[in-house]
């Protein structure tokens, strides 16, 4: 590979770590210098900690904070978007657009990582994946990233086929576990899976490859 | 948080009654309910920074979690599943409901000011 820079463009802490971590490693191994746009602040997590430590008010304190960490971990740079968790779906995919277009006119990504829209699951997921690509397509066509799409709907599969890059992310493992780790408030189920049933899980196992669809933009 | 104290709530409850307050209601199941259970239904609620003022409010045990009930002039907020509160440093009343892995259920505050949109990194 032969990239100049690569952006992940996520809605929440922690998307970057369960996502794309182990690709992200690969890439800073090779001196790709990599960005993470990082939609909110996981304001309205659900997982508040196990036992809880953060509550409603405070939960985007220690989020932003788990982020930074996991950003250090990895050794990428963060830019903060500052939408709310949640909400992104409802905001207009225009200004989304233009604000990533913004963005990726700056960084001159080979590469954008996002979630692929309609098969991400979460609304925030989507709505992100969706202004990915109307930003991208607002670009002339000779100056357009790659853009590498994650898809985790349970139908994935059968409406995409299989995806075309497939990572097995194993040899930075240790690197993933230490992102995910990062992210205190959100992983601890993660976690406890992890330590308790390593190589068995099926959702552990699933971790450790990393895939995505390439979306057709040229 | 902490299990609530049922009655250092209704006191914090009656002090906050007739003022003009700020609620923040949520509940939810996650945004991954129907993905993980394909039977399971995704629902939420959240409303943030509604401005109201309450004649009286109530909290009431159902044991094990409590009921949270907010009298307006002409309505009502309640919550249901509250089992953990705070009074926190800006002196709001936070309560919340976690489930048995420490996820949040529903949550119900009320402040004397605005909730914030951004994390306050002095905190």
């Amino acid at each position: 590979m032969n990239e100049q820079h690569v952006v992940v463009v996520f809605p929440h802490p922690d998307d970057e770590s369960f996502g794309a971590s182990g690709t992200i490693s690969k890439f800073r191994e090779e001196g790709v210098p990599v960005t993470y746009l990082c939609g909110t602040l996981g304001e309205m997590g659900r997982n508040m900690g196990n036992p809880p430590f953060a509550n409603r008010e405070t939960l985007s304190s220690y989020r932003i904070q788990e982020l930074k960490e996991a950003v250090t971990k990895l050794d990428i740079s963060l830019e903060l978007l500052g939408y709310r968790d949640k909400t992104i779906e409802f905001e207009p995919i225009d200004e989304l657009a233009e604000d990533l277009l913004k963005r990726l006119e700056r960084l001159k990504p080979s590469i954008v990582i996002t979630h692929y829209p309609g098969f991400a699951v979460h609304p925030d997921h989507d709505a992100l994946g969706a202004a990915v690509v109307a930003a991208v397509e607002k670009m002339k066509k000779e100056e357009r990233p790659e853009i590498w799409m994650h898809a985790i709907s349970n139908d994935h599969e059968e409406r995409l086929g299989k995806p075309e890059i497939i990572h097995d992310v194993t040899p930075y493992w240790d690197k993933k576990l230490a992102a995910i780790k990062s992210h205190l408030s959100q992983a601890d189920g993660m976690m406890n899976l992890i330590e308790k049933h390593d190589q068995a899980s099926e959702q552990v196992n699933r971790l450790k490859t990393e895939r995505f669809y390439r979306y057709p933009t040229k | 948080m902490k299990i609530i104290e049922q009655e250092k709530v209704q006191t914090k409850i009656d002090e906050l009654a007739d003022k003009q307050v700020y609620i923040h209601l949520e509940t939810t199941n996650g945004a991954y309910a129907s993905h993980f259970d394909e039977e399971a239904y995704n629902v939420g609620a959240f409303i943030r920074n509604a401005r109201v003022s309450y004649q009286h409010g109530k909290i009431v045990s159902t044991g094990g979690s409590f009921r949270v009930g907010l009298k307006l002039d002409i309505g009502w907020v309640y919550a249901e599943g509250v089992t953990d509160y705070e009074i926190d440093d800006n002196d709001r009343l936070l309560m919340a409901g976690h489930d048995r892995e420490g996820r949040l259920m529903v949550a119900l505050e009320i402040s004397e000011t605005p909730f914030s949109h951004e994390a306050d990194l002095n905190e």
